[in-house]
C-alpha cells in the first residue's frame, strides 16, 4: 500500500448524512407486490389467473349469499319471492335453528340446559388448555363431567353424585394403598369405586323423586350439533389418556401387557369406524346380559374412544421413539422410578413432539362423529339428511344446510388447530 | 496441565479403608457377545479411578453396570454395602447414592437448569421445594453458573451443560460419582472448564470412577488408572508407574498411540 494517494484518501466528515426513506418502489405495498405477486413473469401470470378465479367465484357466490332470504317459512315461498333470481334460502337455518343444534326431540323448554353446559365447557377446559391459569380451577374441571351430565340428561341428582363419590372414594382408597404397590392400589381403588357405584345405583332407584329438579331427557332424544359436541368432547378427552396408556403398554417389558396393547391397537386400526359403530348399535346387545339396557350413546362413545385411542397410541409411540435413549438413562440414574420418569421426563417431551399428530386425530375424530347418522342417530348431518330435508317445506335446500354444517365444523376444527399451534410455540424450549 | 496438577496436590485426598464398590467375577454379554469378562474390582471410599482403553473395550459398560443401567449376567456387584440384584428397591437405592455424568449430558430439555437440578431431590428424596432450590443454587455456584439457573439447556454451551449435569448429580448428595467420557463431546476450549470442576470435586474427597481419554486429568488427580481391553482389566497401577512403566504389551501400544502425537 505504498502508492496510496494520500490527498484522495485522507478524509474527515464534518456533516452527518441524514437518514432518508428508501425509494418508493422499495417500500410499502408496491415493494410487497413486486416481491410476492409479480417477481417473475410466470408468477405475474399465475397472480392474474388467481385473481380471475377469485373474481369468478365471487360473481357466482356473492349474489347468492347477499340475496339470501332469512325469514320465509318454506322453500316454495323463497322461490316465489326470488322470482328466478339467484339467492340463497337461509330461512331454513333460522326456522330449524333449534332442531339443527339440539335435535328434533329434545324438549324445547330445556334448551337452556345444554346451552349452559356448553358455556361451562369453556370454563372447565380453560385450565387444561392454558396451564398458566390458576391450578385451583382444575377442581371445577373435575366436577364438570358430572355437572354437564346432570344438565343435559337431567334426572335424579343422586345419579351423577353417586358417580362422583365413587370416583373420589376410588381415588382415596388408591392413594392409601399405592404406597405399598401400584397394582394393589389400582385394584383396591377400582373395587372401592365399583362398590360405591352399585350401592349408589340401588339408592338412586329407591330414592328417585317423582319430580326431579331437572326432568330427565332420554338419550334417544339427543341430536343436532349438540350430539356431535358431546361425542367429540367426551371421546377426545377419554382417548388421550387411554392412548397414552396403550402407547406405554406397547413398550412395556411385561409380555402380557404388551401383547394386549398390540392386539388392541392393531385390531382397532384394522377395522373401519363405521363397522365399529354398527357393532355398537346392533351386535353389542347380543353380548350383554338379557334385560340390560345399555345406553346407545355410551355404546357409541366406547367405540369411538377405542378407535381414536388406538390412533393416538400410535402417534405417541412415534413421540416416544423420537426421544434419545439418554433421557431414559438420565432419569434412571437419578433414581426416579418408572411412573415418575414417565410423568416428569418422558411424557412431557414425547407428547410435545406428538402434538401435531394428536391434533390430527382429534380433528378427524370430531368430524367422524357425523358417522353416527348412519346408525340412525340424529346428529347435525343426521338432522339435515333426515327430518329437515324430508320435510315438505324444505325439501331440496342442500347448499344452505350443508354449507352451514361445514361452517360449524370448520369453526371448531380451525380453533383446535390454532390452539395446537399456539401450544407448540408455548412449549418450545429447545431454541434450535 | 501443570497448574492443575499442582492444585490437585494441594488438596486433601485421603483414601479410607472403607469399601465403596466391590465387584467379583462379574460377566456380561450383549446377546452372545461377551463384553465383560471376569471383572474383579474393589473401590475404596475417596478413590479417584480413571478407566481407559480402546473403544469397544467395555469401559463404559463396566461403569454402567455399577448403577444398573446395564444388567450383568454373572458375578456380584455390591455398592455401599447394597447388593445389586434384580430387586427394584435395591436398584433405586443404589441409583440415588450414585451420581452419573454422561457423554452427551442428557439434561432434560423441557426443564430449566434449576428444575433439572431440583427434580430428583424433590421427587426421589422428597426434599421440600425451597430447600431443594437452595441446594441446587449452592451446587450451581460451585460449578460457576448460578446466573444461568432460569435458562433452558438448549441456551447453554456444551461445557456449561456438562457442568450443569455434574451439579444435577451432586444435588442428590451422592457418595460415588461415575463419569462416562464427560469431555468427549466437547470442543477443546470447553474441556478445561469441565475438568476443573471434576478436579475440585476430587479434592473434596468424592469417590470417582471416570472413563476418559484425558490422560492429563488421570495424571493430575487419579490415584489409580485401569486399562481395559476386550472386556478385561489388563493392567492397573498408580498413574506415575502406569504412564512411565507400562507392563503389558497392549497397554504400551495404547499409550504410544494416544500420547504419541
Amino acid at each position: 500500500m505504498s502508492d496510496t494517494h494520500a490527498q484522495s484518501v485522507a478524509f474527515v466528515r464534518e456533516t452527518a448524512i441524514p437518514a432518508a426513506p428508501p425509494p418508493s418502489r422499495e417500500r410499502g405495498p408496491i415493494k410487497w407486490m413486486r416481491d410476492n405477486l409479480f417477481s417473475t413473469w410466470l408468477n405475474a401470470l399465475l397472480t392474474l389467473a388467481a385473481i380471475y378465479l377469485v373474481y369468478q367465484l365471487a360473481v357466482f357466490a356473492l349474489p347468492w349469499i347477499l340475496n339470501g332470504l332469512w325469514t320465509t317459512s318454506s322453500l316454495s315461498e323463497c322461490r316465489d319471492i326470488l322470482q328466478g333470481e339467484t339467492g340463497a334460502c337461509f330461512a331454513v337455518l333460522t326456522e330449524r335453528w333449534n332442531q339443527l343444534l339440539f335435535g328434533f326431540k329434545y324438549p324445547s323448554a330445556f334448551y337452556w340446559r345444554p346451552g349452559l353446559a356448553f358455556i361451562l365447557l369453556f370454563i372447565a377446559a380453560a385450565p387444561v388448555l392454558f396451564f398458566d391459569l390458576p391450578r385451583k380451577m382444575l377442581l371445577f374441571t373435575g366436577l364438570y363431567p358430572f355437572l354437564a351430565y346432570w344438565l343435559i340428561w337431567g334426572g335424579p341428582l343422586l345419579a351423577p353424585l353417586t358417580a362422583l363419590i365413587g370416583v373420589v372414594a376410588g381415588y382415596l382408597v388408591y392413594a392409601r394403598f399405592v404406597k405399598d404397590n401400584f397394582a394393589k392400589g389400582l385394584a383396591a381403588g377400582v373395587v372401592a369405586a365399583v362398590v360405591v357405584w352399585i350401592a349408589g345405583g340401588y339408592l338412586t332407584e329407591l330414592l328417585a323423586p317423582n319430580r326431579p329438579i331437572l326432568p330427565a331427557v332420554q338419550s334417544r332424544d339427543m341430536g343436532g350439533f349438540m350430539l356431535n359436541l358431546i361425542l367429540g368432547t367426551v371421546c377426545v378427552s377419554l382417548s388421550l389418556p387411554i392412548g397414552i396408556c396403550l402407547a406405554l403398554g406397547r413398550q412395556s417389558n411385561m409380555p402380557i401387557i404388551r401383547i394386549i396393547c398390540v392386539v388392541f391397537i392393531e385390531f382397532i386400526r384394522g377395522v373401519p369406524l363405521i363397522t365399529l359403530l354398527f357393532v355398537a348399535n346392533v351386535v353389542l346387545a347380543y353380548f350383554l346380559p338379557p334385560g340390560t339396557n345399555f345406553d346407545l350413546i355410551i355404546r357409541v362413545i366406547i367405540m369411538i374412544t377405542a378407535f381414536a385411542s388406538a390412533y393416538i397410541a400410535e402417534v405417541i409411540r412415534g413421540g416416544l421413539a423420537a426421544l434419545p435413549k439418554g433421557q431414559y438413562e438420565a432419569g434412571d440414574s437419578l433414581g426416579l422410578d418408572y411412573p415418575q420418569a414417565m410423568r416428569l421426563i418422558i411424557l412431557p417431551q414425547a407428547l410435545k413432539i406428538s402434538i401435531p399428530g394428536i391434533v390430527n386425530v382429534a380433528v378427524g375424530l370430531f368430524k367422524d362423529t357425523t358417522l353416527v347418522s348412519v346408525i340412525s342417530m340424529f346428529d347435525l348431518v343426521g338432522m339435515i339428511r333426515g327430518p329437515v330435508l324430508a320435510s315438505t317445506e324444505w325439501n331440496g335446500v342442500y347448499w344452505e344446510l350443508f354449507s352451514f354444517a361445514a361452517l360449524l365444523f370448520f369453526v371448531v376444527c380451525y380453533g383446535i388447530s390454532q390452539y395446537s399451534q399456539w401450544l407448540e410455540r408455548r412449549l418450545a424450549t429447545d431454541h434450535r | 496441565m501443570a497448574e492443575t496438577a499442582q492444585m490437585a496436590e494441594s488438596g486433601p485426598m485421603e483414601i479410607s479403608d472403607e469399601v465403596a464398590i466391590q465387584i467379583d467375577k462379574m460377566n456380561k454379554w450383549f446377546g452372545t457377545f461377551h463384553v465383560l469378562r471376569d471383572i474383579d474390582l474393589t473401590v475404596y471410599r475417596g478413590e479417584r479411578i480413571v478407566i481407559c482403553g480402546p473403544s469397544g473395550s467395555g469401559k463404559s459398560t463396566l461403569i454402567r453396570c455399577i448403577n444398573a443401567l446395564e444388567e450383568h449376567q454373572a458375578g456380584r456387584i455390591e455398592v455401599d454395602g447394597t447388593l445389586l440384584s434384580s430387586d427394584l428397591k435395591n436398584i433405586d437405592k443404589i441409583r440415588s447414592e450414585v451420581g452419573m455424568v454422561f457423554q452427551h449430558f442428557n439434561l432434560f430439555p423441557h426443564l430449566t437448569i434449576l428444575e433439572n437440578c431440583t427434580l430428583a431431590p424433590i421427587w426421589v428424596r422428597k426434599t421440600p421445594k425451597r430447600e431443594a432450590e437452595e441446594t441446587a443454587m449452592h451446587f450451581l455456584e460451585k460449578v460457576k453458573i448460578p446466573d444461568q439457573a432460569n435458562k433452558y439447556p438448549g441456551q447453554l454451551s456444551g461445557g456449561q451443560q456438562q457442568r450443569v449435569a455434574i451439579a444435577r448429580s451432586l444435588c442428590m448428595r451422592p457418595r460415588i460419582m461415575l463419569f462416562d467420557e464427560p469431555t468427549s463431546a466437547l470442543d477443546p476450549e470447553m474441556i478445561k472448564e469441565v475438568l476443573d470442576t471434576m478436579i475440585e470435586l476430587a479434592q473434596e474427597g468424592m469417590t470417582m470412577l471416570c472413563v476418559t481419554h484425558e490422560m492429563g486429568f488421570a495424571q493430575a488427580v487419579a490415584n489409580r488408572v485401569i486399562f481395559m481391553d476386550q472386556g478385561q482389566i489388563v493392567e492397573q497401577n498408580e498413574p506415575k508407574a502406569f504412564f512411565n512403566n507400562p507392563q503389558n504389551e497392549r497397554t504400551k501400544l495404547f499409550l504410544s498411540q494416544i500420547l504419541g502425537h
